[in-house]
């Protein structure tokens, strides 16, 4: 029985030494970036987001790092809930000593360390949640955000889908907030557009666990012209093979909200429905000197292919390491100042953080997808500007209402 | 699926949490046989292999694991197959990569056939026979065979089973790997439909655990029933869209969120056992009987007022705010875990549902500041009025079943009151939640709440002690062990429970509260079945028979779930395993293995 006892002793407390151990180990002289991210919850995205800063942070140190210091990333798992989010958040503040905090996926996990650093007035770059909130209804001084919103992404497709001169439309939608008001601005914007539209059906499915045959059955018996989807990841596949086999598509003009993006087009291979029009990115085609680099680079240094998420997390701390040299210091005041109209030259082109509501005029590409050699694609692509599609600053300054 | 889980679930009394692991491991299996060897032999043989390869895996389980803890508490075997969980989605990942596999279709049935002028997909209509074979195959096997009466007979009474000189064990492992067969058949059987993806664990188990509890539990037929039931309602809610009802917009597809635990929730209240379920026996001796709780010793005293004195004392000794914000979360994990065990141990109601509590709290918190204008104090102690409220009401049905029925129930209750907050915008900023909330002077500061909480916690914990050991603590017990005794005696019974209940929700409540003004805001992860799980592991790792049980746990869970996930990306995995060990060498719970071995060594 006592070794027994004896080996727990000894478990616990080499337990103990190694969590005490952790914190004492810190490089000298680096300037400290705090990132927190869902790595568990969402790895599809997250693990080539990594990868992307990762990228990034070796080669902003091979260059001598910013203001004459190295870069240090302390990268932290936010445990995929907002409770377990913000006090991370607060370790890598005060414990590790960041000077900034970055990442964040989910939008509810966005806007709890968007108002953590409004609280506990610390510099946040929102990396990819897409809610609107983070720099309107939500937004503060200290917080910036990177990824083309929710209703840039959808002002990006109507057009498109004005273009298209549908009168009847079907929405499907994921049941959260990102889902709701995609739906809410896709019919808005419609409206505005073309008085006479007609939404005749709604379905907003569970996250993750789509009904895609009924939800399929039910707007087939819609009879539309249109639909409008921002179901992604397993939801979207789910709902295109059973539309795809039960013919629902045929004829009719799809609208679909990031289905081009490699994370969610590559799992659907040879099922990907053609003619689709999404907003995506497509990394093969985009032949812009300054994409074609950071694709051989990527592929040099993983032998594999750039996700979104990859663009994202290279943007992302390439924007930092501007915005601390624009700062010339990495204090929080500076910081913020800084990054306010900031420009940074990235893979994707060049990039505006607005002044007025903080947010990045990182765009997005449009096009239609397609089939080629069994796997998805797009093809008339089109990159859109950020900046063409966000409401002036008069607009925005009345939607920031709780600053 | 479903079948399989119940039948585990009914013979073993294993709530098996792994069962969805089971099932993303056949979905990934399914799909490398499909791609790897390609055709018909790679997807239909791989159906067969796959079934035989989960199976296999499921054996080797009960083996290793679940063997070694079938003697002690029921409910125990939740907390080493929720380390499975954690454990097997990090192995999925590291095994099949991170991106959604999208299987092939089924050779042959890949083409849709046209029914009353609707598309029907072939491979749809395959698995509407193939349901009904695979029932009417398990129904012979357990009705006309020996070894199916023999299951049968250990489901309703597993101990006059031993007694006529069966091996329980054989028989355990063979239920055991068929469930599991079951469950990877399932999964394989999903690719086509759906990709394999790491998210599949987790919202599989929900829908069988609910198929199998509204079916009745260990009845197959009804799981069957049961399933396609819920399946009904969801295609009608999906098929009226939105409806104009007296004015009202209202769009049905919205009810699919919840539909399973509306159901649930009202087959339980009418039905007690399920469907087509039929009342257990009584288990004879679930676990060995307890002795009295006994009043801390000396030794003890003098230890948790040490440990007092050091939590006082933290903020003065440490220099960075991060201890301080770490400790509030461990101390309102504490209070949290402790009203759960509170109803859960000496009550003897393992509620799946405790995180409600804790979210009204939380709600009734944020809201009562930012709606009603409350100050901070008063947003606090009107707080657990609102979770007493909930508890009130859900309470009075829950405490009228008893075992798993009541865990269902309570859980489908927490559902709802999610699905609630989720879908009303307006009121609590559906899914993102509510922010701002944070606490006003001279609480700001972290380590001034730190001791607030601190405070509370103590004062939380100390008032469920004393109930414990005043004649009403003694009544739940006694209500607990024997309640026809306890009746016979003149305890109402039903009453004493929902009166605990009621306390256990306040005091959850509490917890949520505090943790709303931690946090800044509120968001509906805090009702999640997540949250609920997270107590019961909480209060099983330190132990369900021992008072201070839910103050070991509590703590270590935090602490251990704070510094794994900072050292390493495979944190899932490695907590799995370190919960795994914490099962093999406390097979009591830590505070209950400590106790035993004092008494050993007394003696």
């Amino acid at each position: 029985m006592m070794s027994r006892r004896n080996f727990v002793i000894a478990a616990g407390a080499a337990a103990l030494a190694a969590a005490l151990s952790s914190g004492a180990a810190r490089a000298q002289g680096t300037v400290k970036v705090g990132e927190l991210n869902s790595y568990k919850s969402q790895p599809a995205f997250l693990e080539p987001y990594r990868k992307g800063w990762e990228m990034a942070l070796e080669e902003i140190n091979a260059k001598g790092g910013v203001l004459g210091r190295k870069l240090e990333v302390v990268s932290r798992d936010d445990g995929g809930n907002p409770g377990d989010a913000v006090r991370v958040a607060e370790e890598l503040v005060s414990r590790e000593g960041a000077s900034l905090l970055a990442g964040t996926f989910l939008s509810h996990i966005g806007l709890a360390v968007t108002e953590f650093s409004k609280q506990k007035r610390v510099f946040f770059l929102a990396a990819e949640p897409l809610t609107d909130k983070i720099t309107w209804e939500n937004g503060n001084k200290y917080t910036y955000r990177l990824r083309a919103s929710t209703y840039m992404q959808v002002a990006m497709l109507v057009p498109y889908a004005v273009e298209a001169k549908k009168k009847r439309w079907a929405l499907v939608y994921p049941n959260f907030e990102y889902g709701q008001s995609a739906a809410r601005w896709f019919k808005e914007m419609m409206k505005a557009k073309m008085p006479d539209v007609e939404f005749v059906a709604e379905q907003a499915t569970p996250l993750g666990k789509v009904e895609a045959g009924p939800v399929v059955q039910a707007l087939a018996d819609a009879k539309v012209d249109g639909i409008f989807n921002v179901l992604f990841g397993p939801d979207l596949a789910r709902f295109v093979r059973e539309g795809t086999t039960r013919g629902l598509f045929k004829g009719k003009t799809v609208v679909s909200l990031l289905s081009g993006e490699p994370e969610y087009l590559d799992p659907l291979k040879e099922d990907t429905p053609a003619g689709w029009i999404v907003t995506g990115y497509p990394w093969d085609k985009i032949n812009t000197p300054e994409h074609k680099a950071f694709v051989s680079a990527y592929q040099k240094r993983y032998k594999d292919y750039p996700r979104l998420g990859s663009l994202v997390g290279y943007i992302t701390l390439q924007s930092i390491a501007a915005g601390i040299a624009k700062a010339g210091s990495a204090d929080t005041e500076k910081l913020v100042s800084a990054f306010a109209n900031l420009k940074v030259d990235t893979p994707a082109g060049p990039i505006t953080y607005r002044g007025s509501d903080h947010q990045s005029t990182m765009g997005a590409w449009v096009g239609k997808t397609a089939v080629e050699k069994g796997k998805g694609t797009m093809v008339e692509i089109k990159y859109i500007d950020g900046a063409s599609v966000l409401p002036s600053d008069a607009e925005v300054r009345k939607l920031r209402s709780g600053e | 699926m479903s079948a399989g889980l119940s039948l585990i679930f009914g013979v073993t009394r294993i709530v098996n949490m792994a069962h969805g692991s089971l099932y993303m491991l056949g979905a990934y299996i399914a799909y490398t046989c499909a791609t790897k060897m390609g055709g018909v032999l790679g997807f239909w043989g791989g159906l067969v292999a796959t079934a035989a390869a989960v199976a296999l895996f499921g054996t080797l389980v009960e083996v290793l694991l679940l063997r070694r803890i079938y003697h002690v508490a029921e409910l125990f075997q939740l907390l080493a197959t929720f380390a499975l969980v954690l454990l097997l989605s990090d192995v999925v990942a590291a095994l099949w990569g991170v991106e959604d596999l999208l299987g092939p279709r089924a050779p042959g049935l890949r083409g849709s056939v046209e029914i009353l002028g609707r598309n029907f997909p072939q491979y749809d209509l395959f698995l509407v026979v193939l349901g009904p074979v695979v029932l009417g195959a398990l129904h012979l096997l357990l009705t006309r065979t020996r070894w199916g009466t023999l299951v049968r007979a250990a489901t309703q009474d597993r101990d006059m089973v031993a007694a006529l000189g069966v091996d329980q064990a054989k028989l355990f492992t063979a239920v055991f790997a068929l469930g599991s067969a079951l469950a990877g058949l399932g999964g394989a059987l999903e690719t086509p439909r759906q990709p394999a993806n790491l998210g599949m664990d987790l919202s599989a188990l929900g829908d069988a655990f609910v198929v199998v509890v509204v079916g009745g539990m260990g009845s197959i037929p009804g799981a069957y029933v049961a399933a396609l039931l819920i399946a009904e309602i969801k295609a009608i809610c999906i098929g009226l869209g939105t409806q104009t009802i007296a004015g009202f917009a209202f769009n049905f597809s919205k009810l699919t969120l919840v539909a399973e635990f509306i159901v649930m929730a009202i087959v339980l209240i009418a039905r007690p056992y399920g469907l087509l379920g039929r009342a257990q026996a009584m288990p004879r001796h679930t676990a060995a009987i307890e002795n009295p709780i006994a009043p801390a010793g000396r030794g003890l005293r003098l230890f948790a007022l040490a440990v007092l004195i050091a939590l006082v004392c933290l903020p003065f000794l440490s220099r960075s705010p991060y201890t301080v914000v770490l400790g509030s979360d461990v101390l309102i994990a504490v209070l949290f875990a402790a009203s759960l065990h509170f109803i859960a141990g000496p009550g003897g109601m393992h509620s799946f549902g405790h995180a409600a509590y804790f979210g009204l709290g939380c709600y009734g918190a944020g809201l009562l500041l930012k709606l009603a204008g409350l100050p901070m104090v008063g947003a606090i102690a009107g707080a657990p009025l609102v979770a007493a409220a909930g508890a009130a009401l859900f309470g009075w049905f829950a405490v009228r079943l008893s075992g798993v029925y009541l865990a269902m129930l309570t859980l489908a209750f927490a559902q709802i009151v999610w699905a609630v907050v989720f879908q009303w915008e307006a009121l609590t900023g559906g899914s993102n939640g509510v922010l701002g909330i944070w606490p006003s002077a001279p609480f700001n500061k972290e380590w001034v709440y730190y001791l607030l909480v601190l405070a509370l916690t103590i004062a939380g914990v100390l008032i469920m002690r004393r109930m414990l050991f005043a004649p009403f603590g003694y009544a739940m017990r006694a209500g607990r062990d024997s309640p026809l005794r306890a009746e016979a005696s003149g305890i109402a019974v039903l009453k004493v429970h929902w009166i605990a209940f009621i306390i256990a929700g306040t005091l959850g409540g509490l917890a949520g509260a505090l943790f709303a003004f931690a946090k800044g805001g509120i968001s509906p992860e805090t009702i999640h079945v997540a949250r609920s799980i997270d107590g019961l592991v909480m209060v099983l790792l330190g132990g369900i028979h021992e008072l201070a049980g839910p103050l070991v746990g509590a703590p270590l869970f935090t602490l251990l779930q704070d510094s794994v996930m900072r050292e390493t990306p495979y944190w899932r995995g490695v907590l799995g395993a370190v919960i795994l060990v914490l099962v093999l060498v406390f097979p009591m719970g830590i505070a209950g293995t400590i106790a035993g071995w004092a008494k050993r060594s007394a003696r």
